[in-house]
Formats: C-alpha cells, structure tokens, sequence
C-alpha cells in the first residue's frame, strides 16, 4: 500500500500545476505565432486536436531521455546504453556511437535466459538452420511445426492443466482470445489495475465491464451479488456467464494477487476465472510454476491460465493453458489462431530449452539453481532498500520492486544521475500509473550476482540522498540512548 | 321527473348567481368582497392542499439479502465454450522441415502453396547468417518493451532501412504482423471521427476499427462507385467536416479475394473529398512494383500522397513483425499513443535482423519480382479452366483465389466441398492448398474459396503439377 505523506502530495500537485500552467502559454505563443504563417492543411483536420497530446508536447518530451533509451548488446545483467544528445531541447534525439556499459534494473530478465545460454543458445540456431526464421504461414494452413506442438504439451504439462496453445505475442494473446470466449450479453469483471491487453480484448469483445477495487475479495463478492441479482441492464435477463480477470504479479505495484481468496469467491458464485500470469510464470513459485504454486492453488481450479514467455524465458509469444474443451474451441475461432503468422520457429525452440532447463530435464541444475537465485535476490534487495528508508511496494518474492518517487522533477533526476554512475533504471509516470503517483521499477533477475546487487544498491542510495526520495528513513539509535542502555545494564 | 331535476337546476343557479352577484357586503382592507371572491379563495385553499399531498409512488423495496442468495444459487452459467462436436476436430498439416516450396508435411514431401513466401526468401543464406549474428550477440528476445530498455539498435536501424526503402521520412516497428493494423487505427481514429472502410477488410482491420469507437461506414469490396456514393452521403451527413478526421481504409491486395485496390482511383476521391488515406500493404509489400515498393510504385503515385502505409513483414519478408510509415509527425505520434507499441515488448532482435537482411537482398536482386510475376502470371494461365471453379483474384495478385462456380447455397456445405477437394490434393497428388479460414467473429461477407500462395522459387514444372492436380480433384468432388 502507498502511504503518501500529505506534503509530498501538496509539493506533487503545485509541481504538475506549474507544469501545466508553464504548458498552457508556450501553447499560447505558439498559436499566435502560428496564426501568422498560413496554415497548409487546407481542409484536413489535424492529427491531434487541442489537448489531447498535450501531455506529450509540453511533459513528456521536456524528459524524452530518460525513455526509450537504446541499447546495443542483449539486455542481460550488464549491459551497453547507447548514448543520445540533443540539438533542440530534447524535441528530437540523436545516436551516437558511443556507449556506456550498465547495471540493467530495468530489463524482464527473470531468470537470466535473454543472452546467448550455454544448452539453449546452440539448439536455437540449430533449429534456425533447419526450419528458418518463419513459416509465412497462419497455423491452420502451413504454419505448425513440430516444434510448435511439442511445445504445446510442455507447456501444458509444466502449467499443470490439459492442454495449451500459443501465440506469437502476448499482447495479441489477451486482445484476441477474451472476445472468442464472451460476446454481448455476459459479464466482464476485472481488477482496477489490469493491463492495457486485458482492457482492449475486454472492450473488443462487446460484453458489459466492470471494475472491482484492486486485490479485494470482499469487494468483489459485493459486486458479483449485485451483478448477479440484478442481471443485464436495462432488461434484467441473467447473465450468460460471467468471467473474472485477474494478473499474478502486478507489473507495476509488484504484488501478488489474493488469489486462494478470490479463486474461494468465485466458485461459490460458479463464475469463470481467468488468470494472466505475464510477469509470474517462471519467476515465482519453487519450482518456478507461478502463483498457483507459490500460493497453494491447484490448477485445476482456475478455468484458464494465460501467461506470456518474454519475461522468463527470453524469448516472445504467448499461451493460454485450459482444458481440452476450451483449447478445441478457441483453435476453431480465435482469430489470431487463424489469421496471425505462426510464432517463429528459432523462437519456440528458445522456450522449449528454457522449460528443459527449469524442470531440469537437461540433466543439470541450473534450473533449480536460477529460481533459488532469483527469489534471494529478490528478498535480498527488497530488505535493504527499506532498511535504506525508501518505499518501496511489492510483496516478499515478487522480483518486482517499485520505489515511489512522487514528484514529477524526481523522475528525470533519478533517471539520469544513475546513468551517469552507470545504473540503469526504469522510471515510470503517468499514464501508465496515476498522476501523483510517479515511481521507479527495478525488475531483479537471476542473472545479478551479489556484487551487482551491492553495487545498484550502493549508487541508488547515494542518488536517493541527492534528489530526496528516502521519505520513511529508519532511524538508527542515537549514541546517547546506546550510553543510557548501557548504564541499565 | 325531468321537470323536478330541472327546476332543482334552475334554483342552484339562481343561487349561484345571486352568490357571486350579491352587492358589496363588506370592505376589507380596501379591496371589496363580492360573492365570487369567496369562491376564488375556497379554490386555491383546495389546491394548495393538494399539492401539500406526498404523491403516491409504489414502495422502494431493495432485494435483501435472502433474495439475493437465493438469486445467486438458482443462476446457471452457460458453459465457458459450446459442445465439441465430431466434425469440429483440429488437423492442421505438421510441417517437418522449413516452409519452403518443398517442404516436408506429416512424413512427406509435398509442394508447398500454403505459405506467403512470395520472394522464395525462406532459406536464404544470408540471412541465416545474419540471423545467426543476432542470436549469438543479443540472444533471443528482447525482454522489455520500446521505452524501457528494449530498443536494440537492431530495431532503429531496420526502422531506417525501411524508411529509406520506401522513401518515407520514418517508419515504426511492430512486434506482430496482424496487431500492426488494430493498433495503428484506434492511434489515430477515435470516438466522432469517420472511416469509410472496403466491407472485405480481414480481421485485424475490422477489430481495429471496432476498438476506435469511430463512425464506420463499409462500401462494396473493391467497388470505386459505391465508394464515391458512400463519400458522398458521409460528407453530407457531417456538420463541421473541418473539425472531425476523415479516413479510408483500404488493403492494397484483399487477402480474403485476391483484389488489387484501384490507388490512382481511390486518390482521386480521397483528395475530392479531403479524406485521409490507412493502407495495408501486408501482401503487396515486395511483390508490387518494379522493385516491389508497393502498390505507390505499381500505380505510378508518389509515395507522400498516401498518408497511413502499414504492413506485416510475415509475407514476401519472411519474418515476423510489422511496420508502418509515413510522415514524421503520423510516426511520432504513434511512439506513444499506439497500444501494441507502448504496452508490448519489442521485436526481437533476430526478426529485425532478418528484416534489414531481406530487404537487402530484395535491392540487390530485383530479379526476383520477374520471377514471381511470371510464375504468377503462368499459374493464373494454368488454373482458368479448372472445371468447377473459377478464379477470383487480380492477375498481379500473388495470392490466387479460386472460388465456386456454382454454390451449393449453404456456407457449410461450400466449406465442405472446398475442405475435401484441398484434402484429396494433399493425399492424393502431395500438393498443399488451403482453404480461406474463417472464424466466427469474423463479419466480412465475401464468399470462401480455394487459396494458392505462389512464389518467386516455385519452378515451371511446380506450378503445372499443381494445376493439373487441382483440375482432376475438382472434376472428381465437383462433378
């Protein structure tokens, strides 16, 4: 939870406000300056009518640097940044050949495949040589491999459901799937803070939405009587069915779901549940198996589990785990089943060896190894930044960890005076979160080792003392209260 | 009796009139009350008593809590998804090998018309190579999405090449060929706006269209009069046309028909009407024009006229992914208000790779599009006298769509039809064909059929087996 003290939140508002107004009248001369030069639209509408990119003109692009950044070496624990400059106060940002080498905060890494692995890394190109970049193909008519149906069963099976099927991209996997599974007439109910995925495929689906507040059972079960009791609105006729959507981890709060909780509600009502576990497969849980397995959930009751193979398994696409009822259905309709080029083959071949290594099927460790990695990194690095005196949110062993910033001149000066001592971080603003508040996010990976960790430490508390994020500091023991204990001795 | 009721009428008026003609009785105030002074005040105490009435409305009785249990326990949920039933089973073709045009399918070798490799570039050494290069420096994924730390130079350059191939100022990278479309419109369109759409868009357009909440007005597939009709109403319905963005959406080749889109036509109407134009070169993209920029090079237009060109690079590419350009400030805009950009991780690097790599080759070689034109142009030839189909798409259109002549009436039945016909070409003759897919969300409304993907490595004597086999099946299943 976010305990915002009452002055940051003044010093907050009067910031933006300054922003805004500052924004208002460079808008202002513009619009004068421009009335003078002829206008060469001649009767097409803009692109952008008044306020709305205004955001990005006037906030946005005065700390375009601290986004965006390229890089020019895999993302893995250290990694280079390319350098930019700017000629025009930051409007538009060259290259230059220059790079800097970095502590990567900032990358999905979870488990440390996104560089070149030792088993995974010669299969990948091996199966590159003989099956190329892609098939061209849709998966209905050339586009299934081998690979692609192996996969299918590995992913089933390491989930712990029936049946799967995958996708060339995660984003695409919610957006196309939610609306082959409800249509108008049936219920939508998902967590406040859910991603953009689930909110597009939610609204292209054509059912009625709704929001419960954020990890909140009671509130749920609250509104799913209400729901429920009063059907569809306007005629009142019962829901077809109703779907409940919730993610694992949240990417930009790092807590874990309630989910024994909520998977106990939604049986009672017979509701569908749907569980997007995008940044917790492979990253919690034991044996790297998710949420389920970190909270004691069995599988079997949650209806169907998606998840996406970027973050722990360095590699791209989707996949949705499901019974085999569902996974029939949703190859006969899901649009992009049928209508998107199959995932590149070099690519599933990437998770295939991933999934090897982390069940151990390899015939190594290292699988085990990398989950014991992470989660103590993880608890590691959590606890010393609160003994630090930061907020940070998230639960113990979420390997996501945001610190709250607040003040919108804190982003770029965090931002970039950790670059400068080669640390790079990610910080995010509004819209992405809400407009007070601002924060950064350290995603760890197993790829750090404790020195690492030491030293992103070491710089983030010294930048943290510079820009004045540290707002709940821990008060070490005054030497005179340390004489007075003693003396009681 | 009439003369008692008449007489007791009579007398009440009498009295009436003598009530409100009595002479002054008293002064009040100054103000004389007469006789009907009283009768006003009585009418407006009466009324002010009525208003001072709570009206009756029906009791508000909120469920309680039993009734919503009970609510709550007789609900039924309709199953998550419908009964699977016999005919409903999945048996995709399983490629054993690359998806070149020989390829390896469920244990055997067969000619491969069903992918969109229309340059022949599946394969290519070169960049295999330059794949390889890739991996072995930036690994697989990318990790990340664009604005954090998941921009690989990899990804700026191929923008470049891009950009610079097609003489746009800038283009943008997508990691997905069919979420290039549905996140470029709902970018740029929103609620209020309008977009005159062809009614034979695929999917991907019609669900971008749907998330942008805009006005969407469909015209005839490939029909420039409906289209100058539809322009026409929508222009006039609009009150303020300087105020509100304009678009039309078109697909260079249909890929649900094979039709090439008229561009100097729709042109024409486009600068008519101040309309905006969104192009989807998917198919077109390296396979039209002299060498293979597009249907602007292929109808002699300059290429700053057409404002919105998105493309899938999963076609005459051989990769994965997608792009869109045009000018600056329609690319800027894009890098953060395009939600399968924003919220999505990147590209990875390897595709990009291969991407630079492709187009490379295509500059180099622009032999190739030579090839694929007279191998399309030879398999058109060939398939005109299939007995029982007819061909549907463009001479130039490298996709070739056979369609019924005569259909059976019922989509299913067609289905059918088409299903064994391409299931007996694979069997029988070890030729791959597939039929148009498609799903029930899907709203387009033209007729299914028969699809043939040709490509630039195709040889001569491919080309005449897959002709010659398909004219003996249909023959046999259509007769």
């Amino acid at each position: 939870m976010v305990r915002l003290p009452y002055l940051t939140a003044l010093t907050t508002l009067l910031s933006y406000g300054i922003l805004f107004v500052f924004g208002q009248l460079r808008d202002l001369f513009r619009k004068l300056l421009d009335s003078s030069k002829s206008n060469n639209l001649q009767g097409y509408a803009p692109i952008c009518l008044g306020l709305e990119d205004f955001y990005t003109r006037r906030l946005y692009l005065r700390i375009q640097d601290c986004f965006g950044r390229p890089i020019s070496s895999a993302p893995d624990a250290w990694f280079d940044v390319v350098e930019r400059y700017s000629n025009d106060n930051n409007k538009t940002l060259q290259r230059t050949e220059k790079t800097s080498k970095c502590l990567n905060l900032g990358s999905y890494n979870y488990l440390g495949f996104a560089a070149a692995d030792e088993y995974c890394t010669p299969r990948v190109i091996e199966t590159l040589k003989e099956y190329s970049v892609s098939t061209c193909s849709v998966r209905v008519d050339g586009g299934t491999t081998k690979l692609h149906n192996e996969l299918e069963e590995l992913v089933a099976r390491f989930v712990g459901k029936p049946a799967a099927i995958l996708f060339g991209m995660g984003y695409v996997t919610n957006s196309a799937i939610i609306p082959a599974l409800v249509s108008k007439g049936s219920l939508i109910i998902s967590d406040s803070l859910n991603h953009n995925s689930i909110v597009n495929g939610a609204r292209g689906s054509g059912a009625t939405v709704r929001v419960f507040q954020h990890n909140s059972p009671s509130h749920l079960e609250d509104l799913l009587r209400e729901q429920i009791a009063h059907g569809q609105p306007r005629t009142h006729r019962p829901w077809k069915k109703i779907v409940v959507i919730i993610e694992g981890i949240y990417s930009m709060e790092g807590e874990l779901c309630n989910l024994p909780e909520i998977i106990a509600v939604c049986k009672k009502y017979k509701v569908y549940t749907y569980l997007d576990e995008a940044h917790s497969i492979g990253a919690v849980g034991k044996t790297g198996k998710g949420v389920c397995e970190l909270l004691g959930v069995d599988p079997t009751d949650v209806d169907i589990m998606m998840g996406t193979f970027t973050k722990s398994f360095g590699s791209c696409g989707g996949y949705i785990a499901a019974s085999k009822e569902i996974i029939q259905h949703l190859k006969r309709t899901c649009p992009a089943h049928l209508y998107a080029t199959s995932m590149s083959p070099p690519a599933v071949q990437q998770v295939i060896s991933a999934l090897q290594v982390i069940l151990g099927e390899d015939g190594t460790n290292r699988g085990a190894k990398k989950l014991a990695q992470i989660r103590e990194n993880s608890n590691f690095f959590r606890s010393e930044l609160q003994k630090m005196g930061f907020e940070v949110l998230g639960d113990n062993d979420s390997p996501v960890m945001p610190i709250m910033l607040y003040n919108p001149a804190k982003i770029p000066a965090f931002s970039r005076e950790c670059l400068n001592q080669n640390v790079a971080v990610v910080t995010v603003a509004f819209p992405a979160t809400p407009l007070l508040l601002a924060r950064a996010r350290i995603c760890i990976s197993a790829a750090h080792t404790r020195e690492d960790l030491i030293k992103g430490l070491e710089v983030i508390s010294k930048v943290g003392d510079l820009v004045g994020i540290k707002y709940f500091p821990v008060e070490p023991l005054k030497p005179q209260k340390v004489r007075e204990l003693k003396k009681l001795e | 009796m009439a003369s008692a009721m008449v007489n007791i009428t009579a007398s009440v008026l009498d009295w009436v009139s003598l009530a409100f003609d009595a002479p002054t009785k008293a002064v009040v105030f100054g103000v004389p009350i007469d006789g009907h002074l009283v009768v006003e005040v009585l009418l407006v105490v009466v009324i002010l008593f009525q208003l001072t009435r709570k009206s009756y409305k029906p009791p508000k009785k909120p469920l309680t809590e039993k009734e919503i249990d009970e609510l709550c326990d007789e609900w039924v949920p309709e199953p998550l998804t419908p009964q699977i039933t016999e005919d409903m089973t999945d048996d995709a073709p399983i490629l054993e090998s690359a998806a070149g045009p020989h390829a390896i399918v469920n244990g055997k070798e067969v000619l491969n018309f069903a992918s969109a490799n229309y340059l022949g570039l599946i394969g290519n050494e070169k960049i295999t190579d330059s794949c390889v290069g890739a991996l072995e420096k930036y690994g697989v994924g990318s990790c990340g999405p664009r604005g954090f730390y998941g921009t690989i130079d990899v990804h700026l350059d191929c923008e470049q090449k891009i950009a610079k191939f097609l003489g746009t100022p800038d283009s943008i990278l997508y990691s997905y060929g069919i979420s290039t479309i549905f996140s470029v419109i709902p970018a740029f369109c929103k609620k209020g706006d309008i977009i005159v759409a062809d009614e034979g868009v695929h999917w991907a357009v019609q669900n971008g269209l749907y998330l942008s909440r805009s006005t969407v007005a469909y015209f005839k597939h490939n029909d420039m009069k409906s289209l100058e009709n539809k322009l026409e109403e929508v222009t006039r319905r609009s009150k303020h046309p300087e105020k509100i963005r304009r678009y039309i959406v078109v697909e260079s080749i249909y890929q649900n028909s094979g039709q090439i889109a008229p561009l100097d036509e729709i042109l024409r109407l486009k600068e008519k009407y101040r309309f905006r134009i969104i192009l989807d070169e998917s198919h077109s993209f390296g396979v039209l024009g002299n060498s293979g920029r597009g249907l602007a090079e292929q109808c002699g237009v300059p290429i700053e006229k057409i404002d919105i060109i998105t493309a899938g690079m999963g076609n005459a590419l051989a990769t994965d992914g997608g792009f869109c350009t045009g000018s600056v400030r329609v690319v800027d805009h894009q890098r953060l208000s395009s939600a399968g950009y924003v919220f999505s991780a990147s590209l990875p690097p390897y595709l990009a790779s291969a991407a630079i790599a492709a187009v490379d080759h295509l500059e180099e070689n622009p032999s190739i599009l030579a090839n694929l034109r007279a191998n399309i142009a030879t398999l058109f030839n060939e398939l005109s006298d299939v007995p029982g189909l007819v061909v549907a798409s463009h001479l130039l259109s490298p996709i070739v769509f056979l369609k019924l002549k005569k259909s059976t009436g019922s989509d299913k039945a067609d289905m059918h039809l088409l299903e064994s016909i391409a299931k007996r070409v694979l069997e029988e003759d070890s030729v791959l064909i597939v039929t148009t897919k498609r799903s029930s969300l899907d709203k387009c409304p033209l007729p299914i059929g028969l699809r043939l993907f040709v490509s630039a490595s195709h040889s001569e004597s491919d080309l005449l087996k897959a002709a010659t086999s398909l004219k003996r099946v249909a023959a046999l299943v259509l007769s």
